[in-house]
């Protein structure tokens, strides 16, 4: 009896066949429109919200299928889109701004297939719809900021050590102090080291011209943290703008060494979006220098201690150097209108130690102006010579002037805003905190949710046309050994899909390519094992020894040729960026699933149809 | 059903000159209008904007060429994607203007172009200059590694003579696919890519499992040259190799016809990789193993696992 399998052999291909059909299961039940709420900023779910929120949809009619929620998150299911959009407004509304109320899909996958943690594929941006932006961020002025402060840092412990420079200024990639003598220098170069503020610095001397200069660099090691600090404080902030945009099932991700990955399914508005995660604005108040002549300014005298500024309307104004705070001190921010003027406003609340500032320069000010200066850093890689350039703008603009009646505390208002749209979104910016480096957005890909769903209805459409051809095609062709190889096909679909659901591996397009791509090659390893098994026959051998042989002369076959096409699929893995990535897994998952049906299930349903005759006379291949 | 009632005694290999001199040709033609005509990249490379609209009737081309150049976009290329009531609008990179603004900008003409009816934002693609520069670098890396650890892996299971057979089969099918692509100036994407990488796997597959049975031949007949017995290891694996084409034939016509327009350019290099490659397992991978002079000596070291194979047959 050689066509036998041990009854272990058996008994693993069932547990792996029901393990696979239990996992592949929840595709299709597909997904029930959804509406999701999660906290903003120290607020939980509870059930005063949760009774809140179904009040709200009783009084209006609306009933959710079901409702389930958590500290961190609601989910309320709804029977059909319109009933779904209606319930949003509505919560919105309802909820205000404490909580961010986004629309989902949730995969309607019953209890007990949950309870197996079973779950649907993860479909792709390209299958759902929504915003892929790939964001690179701006190192080189990230290393820039970071010197300004030095420069400011400088100015400061030199003037209390009353050491007397000529100017400070940061030169390309150094804060250069110039001295008019040898010792002054030195002193100070004693001075900033032995401060030890200064450690992530490095001091070279120069002289020049008769003058002589210090100068300062970034340590490599304090270059690399301040590339990863504004890496990860670029990825909190645009967590943080996404929740204020209300997205459901965001992904915001390191993508190497400078470059952030922000994916928004379901968005479709990406003109906000850009405009909401791109931008850098941030806020800066200073006090007017009122007895500076500007007109003096204007033509390339300013004084030391000021700078020149330009108000919205363009006229030119003269501020203090000394920064009173900045908008890193801004805990809260919204929007409204000004109530004596009827023009929009931001209300700004501050925390402890911006309010303490803020009181201080304003206790000492009263009766002088203060200013807002709305700041934007913008860069953008431009086409220039064929060869792409990094270009950088700042915008400072003074948006507001007033004059401090009285002293101001943890909140004020400021105005002097284009619209309530612009109110808004410098709200929104300010609470969800600046940038620490100016994000490019180097890589846009946006899907409509129409394309969506006609890419899924093709795809699934090409693989199920060319699967029936596969199976048609080889019942023909290899009759009873055909039928077994279409029942390893279709296995193989469903660990395919069963495996991409355990890993809740993303599904794109390209990905649907590979499965359809597998299901082409899958059957080489059959067709090899059947080939041979023929051969074996017109050599004369009996059909027993023809099936026996058959397989184990084509494993090493097989072996070979799917190990060399799994290192083309892995390499592609390696590669790839996001949809070729989907097509490598795809394929590799579809290699070595295929092996296992094409393989073992085959010869597992062989040995049981043909293993126990003695007497075989004739094979149905 | 079998293609053939007993296995075929063609020889193949007779004609290797003629099918050499073929792919010489076609090898050479190709390299040619690669260097002539290049490939027509799409924008995952080249960086730029690409938008495609959804139009609730059949649209005019003209009419979106008027309404984009009227706003400053007159290099933009407009072409009906699909169905006449799909446009798909590519702005090249250009100088001096913020390009992730612009996206955003040709959808507010797009979408505020009068009388075309209801127009719905389908697809936009941005890619900067810098992300195109990388991709194109990292997919000629990805290629090259790719053969690399083909190599190896060949060299070290069968020979390197018939690593070199196998590696020189890839290079012909790929050069080959490349060539057509521009010859027609099909449009070569990501997607494109990721199909040439698929055809190394799958060419690779067929060149594999000639080998094997070369291999096995060359251990398992005493007589015959190496000609003889690479003429019979291919005549024997003939069925499979044209079986299994046909089969993956199949589903990828499907994918062709059926997939959409999005994946019609994976689908066409596919369909141009599947044909050169199993002409070339059987023309060129054996013949250049030949004409390297591989002979039954050179598989010596592995004939423990074909002494192996022999007793299997014992049951």
């Amino acid at each position: 009896m050689i066509n036998q399998y041990p009854l272990w052999k058996y008994l693993l291909i069932a547990v792996i066949v029901v393990t696979g059909i239990i996992y592949a299961l929840p595709n299709l039940y597909g997904e029930d429109p959804a509406i999701q709420i999660s906290p903003a900023r120290s607020a939980q779910i509870d059930e005063a919200v949760h009774r809140q929120v179904l009040d709200v949809l009783e009084k209006n009619r609306i009933a959710p299928l079901q409702t389930e929620y958590t500290e961190q998150q609601m989910l309320l299911r709804f029977a059909d889109t319109e009933v779904q959009l209606k319930a949003n407004d509505l919560i919105r509304d309802a909820l205000g701004g404490r909580y961010t109320v986004a629309l989902n899909l949730a995969p309607a996958t019953p209890d007990w297939l949950r309870s197996l943690n079973a779950m649907p594929m993860y479909l792709g941006l390209d299958l759902r719809g929504g915003v892929h932006f790939l964001m690179e961020v701006d190192m080189e002025t990230a290393l820039t900021q970071a010197l300004e402060r030095y420069v400011g840092d400088f100015r400061t412990t030199l003037r209390e050590a009353k050491l007397r420079y000529i100017t400070i200024s940061r030169e390309g990639k150094v804060v250069e102090v110039k001295f008019r003598d040898q010792q002054q220098r030195d002193a100070a170069q004693q001075l900033l080291i032995d401060s030890g503020n200064y450690d992530d610095l490095e001091f070279t001397r120069a002289e020049r011209g008769g003058a002589y200069y210090l100068r300062a660099g970034l340590q490599k090691n304090a270059q690399r943290e301040i590339r990863r600090f504004a890496l990860q404080q670029n990825i909190t902030t645009l967590r943080n703008r996404v929740n204020e945009l209300g997205v459901a099932e965001p992904v915001i991700q390191q993508q190497g060494q400078e470059r952030i990955v922000v994916q928004l399914p379901g968005v479709q508005d990406t003109a906000r979006a850009k405009e909401i995660l791109g931008a850098t604005a941030t806020l800066e108040f200073r006090m007017v220098d009122e007895r500076g002549d500007v007109q003096a300014a204007v033509a390339g005298r300013v004084p030391p201690t000021s700078r020149l500024y330009h108000e919205r309307d363009g006229r030119p104004i003269l501020l203090k150097r000394q920064v009173i705070i900045t908008g890193d001190y801004i805990t809260d921010a919204s929007s409204g209108i000004e109530q004596q003027t009827g023009s929009p406003a931001v209300f700004i609340t501050l925390d402890g130690k911006g309010a303490r500032m803020m009181s201080n320069a304003t206790r000492d000010n009263i009766g002088k102006s203060m200013a807002v200066v709305f700041i934007e850093l913008k860069s953008e890689t431009r086409i220039v010579d064929g060869k792409p350039v990094k270009t950088r703008k700042k915008s400072e603009e003074v948006i507001n002037v007033a004059t401090i009646r009285d002293q101001l505390g943890k909140r004020f208002q400021i105005s002097g805003l284009d619209d309530t749209r612009e109110a808004r979104n410098l709200a929104l910016l300010l609470r969800a905190g600046a940038l620490a480096a100016p994000i490019e957005i180097v890589e846009e890909r946006t899907i409509g949710p129409s394309l969506g769903q006609d890419n899924i209805d093709k795809g699934v459409r090409s693989v199920v046309i060319g699967f029936v051809l596969v199976l048609a095609f080889m019942a023909l062709w290899y009759r009873g050994f055909g039928l077994m190889a279409n029942l390893a096909l279709t296995l193989n679909l469903v660990l395919i899909v069963a495996v991409l659901s355990m890993l809740q591996a993303t599904l794109t397009l390209p990905g649907i390519a590979g499965i359809v791509l597998t299901v082409g090659m899958a059957v080489d390893a059959n067709v090899l094992i059947f080939e041979r098994i023929r051969e074996e026959l017109r050599n004369g051998n009996t059909p027993q020894a023809s099936i026996d042989a058959g397989y184990s002369k084509a494993l090493s076959t097989i072996a070979d040729a799917n190990i060399t096409t799994l290192l083309a699929a892995l390499v592609l893995f390696g590669f790839g960026t996001g949809p070729i990535k989907g097509f490598a897994v795809t394929l590799s998952i579809g290699i070595v699933t295929s092996m296992f049906t094409a393989i073992m299930v085959t010869r597992a349903v062989a040995n049981l149809v043909y293993g126990r005759q003695r007497r075989l006379g004739k094979l149905s291949i | 059903m079998q293609l053939f009632k007993k296995t075929t005694e063609i020889n193949f290999l007779s004609v290797r000159k003629i099918a050499m001199f073929v792919s010489l040709v076609l090898i050479v033609g190709s390299l040619l209008s690669l260097f002539a005509r290049g490939l027509n990249f799409g924008i995952d490379f080249t960086g730029g904007t690409l938008i495609e609209m959804g139009y609730s009737q059949p649209v005019e081309l003209v009419e979106v060429r008027d309404a984009l150049a009227e706003a400053g976009f007159d290099d933009a290329i407009v072409q009906h994607f699909g169905t006449s009531r799909e446009v798909l609008v590519r702005v090249p990179p250009r100088e001096g203007l913020n390009s992730a603004e612009l996206s955003s900008r040709i959808l507010h003409v797009l979408q505020q172009q009068e009388g075309a009816g209801e127009v719905k934002m389908r697809r936009v693609e941005f890619v900067g200059p810098q992300v195109g520069e990388e991709l194109t670098n990292d997919g000629g890396l990805a290629m090259l590694y790719a053969l690399i650890g083909i190599l190896i892996y060949v060299a070290l299971r069968f020979e390197y003579r018939f690593a070199v057979g196998a590696v020189a089969a890839l290079v012909h099918d790929v050069i080959i696919t490349l060539g057509i692509f521009s010859l027609l100036q099909l449009d070569f994407d990501l997607t494109v890519l990721a199909a040439i990488l698929a055809i190394i796997g799958y060419s690779l597959n067929d060149t594999i499992v000639v080998f094997d049975r070369i291999r096995e031949n060359f251990i398992k007949l005493r007589t015959g040259t190496p000609l003889e017995v690479m003429n019979i290891s291919i005549n024997q694996t003939l069925a499979r190799t044209l079986m299994t084409s046909f089969t993956t034939l199949l589903v990828v016509v499907a994918l062709f016809v059926f997939g959409g327009e999005l994946i019609h350019g994976f689908a066409t290099a596919l369909l141009i990789g599947i044909v050169v490659g199993t002409y070339s397992s059987i023309y060129v991978a054996s013949s250049a193993a030949l004409a390297l002079g591989v002979s039954k000596a050179d598989l010596m070291p592995v004939e423990k696992e074909g002494a192996e194979q022999q007793q299997d047959e014992l049951p």
